[in-house]
């Protein structure tokens, strides 16, 4: 009877303090993002813009005569869109990684953000797609089907006997990955040259671009994907058992896969539909979280959330502020991070599992 | 009033059974709330495989088998390796679809209850236990209490867990990531998690194989103490001592096929184990009790 009590608020207090100090350093970047630039702003003059937008007549407005427009039309736009890209690919990478059993089970890794950018390429070759009124929510929903039918047949392809072996799942992502590749130099290839920009500048990963009509497609996706995961929280908790055991204590594992798989496919499409490619940060963020304060989905979930949005702001910002005068593709800086991480987390996992199991 | 107290309608309830199998899935679809469990009286048939077939992989491993497990008792399914033992566990927690005959659960065909209703009505231990991630041994146990949640019961879950932990002796790992325990304290703290599912039925396959003399003991006293409070115990053990001291009824299985079904006392004859497991064995009284020991011929 007293030997739980002392254990259970050690963690919890760590999720409830990870959960604070992520909201924190959240608000934070997004204001340094908001200040730097061409243009000067200060942190003062940022808050003055967002409460007087509010209708609240409190601190300064930007001084500078481009400061408000500045801040309305660039860089708002893409911090919002920056913080829901990076939650959904924090919480896409935590749910798959629940539902799959498996540590590095990540959208980019397995080549569901490829199946998703196929659908997106999709619709920007077509001929006669005018990415404007219609365009950039046709661009979201072929997204949405590609990522979906992508995850779905991972998901088939991976699993044998209820689990998902590390081996099999990587090796799937390999195939879907450079069948995905072989699609988009495809459309590369018959795409007209405005297009074809489109495509390659796009598959860089970025955030540039943002406009508030991205952000209005992305966050109902974004939401409904954060929401309907936090519900599964508990469950997926379960899930961990492995699937027959999960069933043994009155979990119906189809329903919740099927569940997942929608949730999945939503979040990585939101994440890929106007800013491209950006992998490892669903690998990296949900690790990072698990160590800190356990694998419980209930704080998982949201922390991942939380700290992808935290992570992808904070890139966004060293890619456009490192080089002067330049802007460093999102996707490429995740990548040199994310990719050395995949490898030793590969390496660790290899060594717990006594090999290739 | 509870409906679908399924226990009381016994064998003949079937066809109101079938019935609702019917409208299962439909239901099940709506989510209908999970019918609670009411306790079956002493020697009711809480779990029954009858006239099963299995085949696994092209193979037959299971040819026309029946078993009954009743509240109060312990039964105990030995033989030898790969006779069935496992897979006849499997038939009867609904996890391998027999290819023939019909297997029940609570009074009512597996098909009539949704996957809540049994694992509030039976809990299973499963032979291989892992984690995906590592979560804490007292989060692990309280995974047991998942089917409670929603009902009244749930409020005494935390007093449930820690007497669960309690029992098979892993209050001292609470703290501990499952992942670092080694395999008998996991084998515990499956068991652990087991127990705070408060089902009547439990399920156990090989609950120790992977533990030492004293926690073997304890495993199967359990078990006889749940079968002496009313619930029943089916439990697969490969040490045939073990099911003669501690089990009401012994099905041995062989070969796919039932090779006796009693009390230790009856079937437990050095003929029949020596003819089942391929081995010379002597069963002798014990000098006091006269419960049989068995030896196998060195």
């Amino acid at each position: 009877m007293t030997a739980p009590a002392p254990v259970l608020p050690a963690r919890r207090r760590r999720g409830v303090v990870l959960l604070c100090g992520l909201v924190v350093a959240l608000l934070a970047a997004a204001t340094l993002s908001a200040v730097s630039g061409q243009t000067p702003v200060t942190a003062a003059e940022v808050l003055g813009a967002v409460l007087h937008r509010l209708g609240i007549d409190a601190g300064p407005l930007p001084a500078h005569p481009q400061g408000e427009a500045t801040l309305w039309v660039a860089r708002f736009p893409r911090i919002v869109l920056g913080l829901l890209v990076g939650a959904a690919l924090g919480c896409a990478g935590a749910l798959m990684q629940g539902v799959f059993g498996n540590p590095l089970a990540e959208p980019g890794v397995i080549g569901i953000s490829s199946g998703a950018a196929v659908g997106a390429c999709l619709v920007i070759v077509l001929p006669g797609s005018v990415l404007g009124a219609t365009g950039s929510l046709a661009v979201a929903g072929a997204a949405f089907v590609g990522g979906l039918v992508t995850t779905a047949v991972v998901y088939a392809l991976a699993r044998a006997n209820g689990r998902t072996e590390v081996v099999t799942l990587v090796l799937t992502g390999v195939a879907v990955n450079a069948f995905a590749a072989g699609v988009l130099a495809f459309l590369v290839y018959v795409a007209d040259p405005s297009a074809r920009e489109q495509i390659v500048f796009w598959q860089l990963g970025s955030l540039n671009g943002a406009t508030w009509r991205s952000v209005g497609i992305v966050a109902p996706m974004v939401v409904a994907g954060l929401v309907g995961s936090w519900l599964l929280a508990r469950r997926l908790d379960l899930l961990s058992l492995g699937e027959r055991a999960a069933r043994h204590v009155g979990l119906d594992v189809e329903r919740l896969r099927q569940v997942a798989i929608v949730l999945v496919a939503l979040l990585t499409s939101a994440g890929v539909a106007f800013t491209g490619i950006i992998a490892f940060v669903g690998l990296v963020v949900p690790h990072v979280v698990r160590m800190v304060a356990g694998p419980g989905h209930r704080v998982l979930l949201p922390a991942s959330a939380l700290g992808g949005a935290l992570v992808l702001v904070v890139a966004d910002l060293v890619a456009r502020t490192a080089v002067a005068h330049a802007e460093l593709p999102l996707g490429m800086l995740t990548s040199l991070v994310g990719g050395p991480f995949f490898f030793w987390l590969l390496r660790r996992t290899r060594a717990s599992q006594g090999g290739w199991a | 009033m509870t409906p679908g107290a399924a226990p009381a309608a016994g064998a003949r309830g079937t066809r109101s059974a079938g019935a609702r199998s019917a409208g299962g899935a439909v239901a099940r679809g709506l989510r209908r709330r999970a019918r609670l469990p009411l306790r079956a009286d002493a020697g009711t048939v809480l779990a029954a495989a009858r006239g099963v077939d299995l085949a696994r992989g092209g193979v037959q491993v299971l040819h026309d088998v029946s078993v009954e497990v009743r509240a109060g008792e312990v039964r105990a399914l030995i033989g030898p390796n790969g006779a069935g033992k496992s897979s006849l566990l499997g038939v009867l927690t609904g996890d391998l679809e027999p290819t023939r005959g019909t297997v029940e659960a609570a009074g009512a065909p597996l098909a009539a209850w949704s996957t809540t209703e049994l694992a509030l009505r039976r809990a299973v231990m499963t032979q291989d236990v892992t984690l995906s991630f590592p979560f804490l041994v007292h989060e692990v146990v309280a995974m047991g209490r998942a089917p409670w949640r929603g009902t009244a019961a749930a409020d005494d879950d935390d007093a449930v867990v820690a007497a669960s932990m309690a029992a098979t002796d892993v209050t001292h790992l609470a703290g501990r990531a499952f992942p670092t325990l080694s395999g008998g304290e996991r084998a515990r703290v499956a068991l652990a998690r087991v127990l705070a599912q408060r089902a009547q039925l439990l399920m156990l396959d090989e609950p120790t194989a992977a533990l030492d003399l004293h926690h073997q003991e304890m495993v199967l006293a359990l078990a006889r103490d749940h079968a002496r409070a009313g619930g029943a115990v089916v439990v697969v053990v490969h040490d045939v001592g073990l099911a003669a001291a501690y089990a009401d009824r012994v099905t041995i299985v062989a070969d796919g096929r039932v090779a006796g079904d009693g009390t230790p006392e009856e079937i437990l004859t050095a003929a029949r184990l020596s003819a089942v497991y391929e081995h010379p064995v002597e069963v002798l009284p014990h000098p006091r009790g006269g419960a049989p020991i068995i030896l196998p011929r060195r």
